[in-house]
């Protein structure tokens, strides 16, 4: 590095860069790479959604907003997240329209910690969790989860995980990179806890329509939650619409008018364009997002018994898109699983301790891809195997 | 539906042995049912779809709107049925509306297809008349589009 290092700030120095940018900077280069290492949806943006971003367009609609976004989406916003999720939200007070639900959870992390404080989250988990927390001088505490539950969150851990000084808890049922779940008995047990250490929790449901096994339960809706809650939320899942970059904040005034202070002089608002297609979306998009949870449904069952066949125990996930093998069996670390797989056989999965060290002895393989690839991956896989010590 | 032709239908290219992989069936599984939906009429077989401007610079393809005069022998079946024999023949329907039967034809010129409604159709007993058009050029076939979209160019290819 050159000399100019000494003006990057020192926590931002300590960040540990993403193992997910080393990887992808391999895989970019390989020809014939079979990745599932893809964290999005394989499908292109809906027809009619895309066509309401065009029709926007057309019509000149290339302004600024209200930075809370424009009214007529948080009101579609409020609408839908009290019909599928429970808490009613006022459109003119309680809603934020992001830039993504990675900036609704950075605005809020930013708004509401002091340096010092503690924030709680489970992991294995998204990787910009830690990082937020870090950017805004306060401690991030990770709380394991297991595969043997599943990867839902423990309510005796979490317990066990708190300290004096923890403020917010961050929640992401279903989970990337796992697909873990919680249940409504362990969201209550969880939720009690919370009360009891009047901890703010940040919910990022950005999964949620995309379960499988049961009904989802977002924690907001749960006695005594919504005062305490920030339901984070977005379109980029749901209805395939990651480059869009929309998601939403719904949340007490308070909490909502400090994160709109962070947002306003950093973000201004959302694009008007996204705003638009969003609003397509929660209008007239349900019936492709279920179109699609069917296909992510049939792959998962697909990828899993593939696993499982090839002796990588995985459990089954109940939400999104990503099968989380246990590949311990191997007698290699994530990384070098990872690497080797690759090197070996042109297979791309994203190493599990690059959603944290409780990611130790997994890898993450998002089945958002086609049937082709995924049987290609496991037969590639299967040759991989093969060459190992440990299987011979 | 049956999953395996649900599977089929998705557009994959996929063979028997991937299909049975997928559907945890086997691939003798695989084959024995496709057997079955072919002895059923269910699945007439199946071909390679080709991109239209590939097939363009060897074929032309045209649509013939036929009117019928259903006096003659055997009605639209009858007549439906003689005009699908010819092997220019790409499709043939009954059609509501302003004409009776709607032919999809291909041949390799211009003058092949001409030969065809004049020498053949137009002699055909209940013909009463024909309209001609050619196709120019496709822009979604069986599903495909064909215009270069594009999409998921820049994805990247691990990603969060």
């Amino acid at each position: 590095m050159d000399e100019s290092g000494r003006f990057v700030a020192r926590h931002v120095a300590s960040l540990p860069k993403s193992g997910i940018r080393d990887f992808f900077a391999i895989v970019s280069k390989m020809k014939d790479a079979v990745s599932l290492g893809i964290g999005e949806p394989d499908f292109i943006t809906p027809f009619h959604v895309r066509e309401a971003a065009m029709a926007a367009l057309e019509k000149g609609r290339t302004s600024y907003t209200d930075n809370r976004g424009t009214l007529q989406l948080r009101e579609e916003i409020s609408r839908y997240v009290e019909k599928f999720y429970g808490p009613t939200y006022n459109p003119e007070s309680e809603i934020l329209v992001t830039v993504g639900v990675s900036e609704a959870l950075d605005i809020m992390l930013r708004a509401t910690l002091n340096p010092g404080d503690k924030v709680l989250y489970h992991e294995p988990c998204y990787v910009s969790y830690a990082p937020s927390v870090t950017l805004c001088h306060a401690k991030p505490i990770p709380i394991k989860t297991t595969s043997k539950d599943q990867f839902a969150l423990d309510p005796a851990a979490l317990r066990a995980a708190w300290e004096p000084g923890c403020k917010i808890l961050i929640l992401n049922f279903p989970t990337n990179p796992t697909g873990g779940t919680a249940d409504r008995k362990k969201l209550e047990e969880i939720a009690k806890f919370a009360i009891e250490k009047d901890l703010l929790v940040a919910s990022d449901e950005i999964y949620s329509e995309l379960t499988f096994e049961g009904d989802h339960v977002s924690i907001a809706s749960l006695p005594g939650m919504r005062e305490r809650t920030v339901f984070l939320h977005g379109f980029s899942k749901a209805f395939a619409m990651t480059g869009f970059r929309i998601g939403y904040a719904c949340g007490p005034a308070s909490v909502i008018d400090g994160m709109l202070k962070v947002h306003q002089y950093s973000i201004m608002c959302a694009p008007i364009i996204s705003q638009e297609a969003a609003v397509e979306a929660l209008r007239n998009g349900r019936d492709s997002m279920l179109h699609m949870r069917e296909k992510y449904r049939e792959r998962r069952d697909f990828i899993v018994r593939r696993f499982n066949e090839l002796g990588l125990k995985c459990h089954l996930p109940r939400g999104a898109f990503y099968a989380f093998p246990d590949i311990s069996s191997t007698g290699l670390d994530s990384m070098t699983f990872a690497s080797k797989l690759l090197e070996a056989q042109k297979v791309a999965m994203v190493p599990g301790t690059a959603f944290g060290e409780a990611g130790a002895g997994f890898c993450r393989a998002s089945f958002s891809t086609s049937y082709e690839r995924i049987h290609e991956a496991g037969e590639r896989i299967a040759r991989f195997l093969d060459t190992l010590p440990s299987r011979k | 539906m049956n999953n395996v032709l649900k599977l089929l239908l998705e557009g994959e290219p996929l063979d028997t042995a991937q299909i049975g992989k997928i559907l945890n069936l086997g691939q003798a599984a695989v084959e024995s049912q496709l057997a079955d939906l072919r002895k059923q009429g269910v699945l007439l077989g199946w071909r390679a779809v080709l991109n239209p401007s590939f097939e363009a610079e060897r074929r032309v393809r045209a649509v013939i709107e036929i009117k019928i005069q259903t006096q003659g022998a055997g009605g639209f079946d009858g007549i439906a049925e003689r005009i699908s024999q010819f092997e220019q023949v790409e499709s043939c329907y009954l059609m509501s509306g302003g004409y009776d039967l709607l032919v999809v034809v291909t041949a390799d010129n211009l003058y092949k297809v001409a030969g065809f409604v004049h020498e053949r159709l137009a002699r055909i007993d209940g013909v009463q008349g024909t309209s001609t058009h050619f196709f120019l050029r496709a822009y979604k076939k069986d599903g495909f589009v064909i215009t270069d979209s594009g999409a998921h160019r820049d994805q990247p290819s691990v990603s969060p």
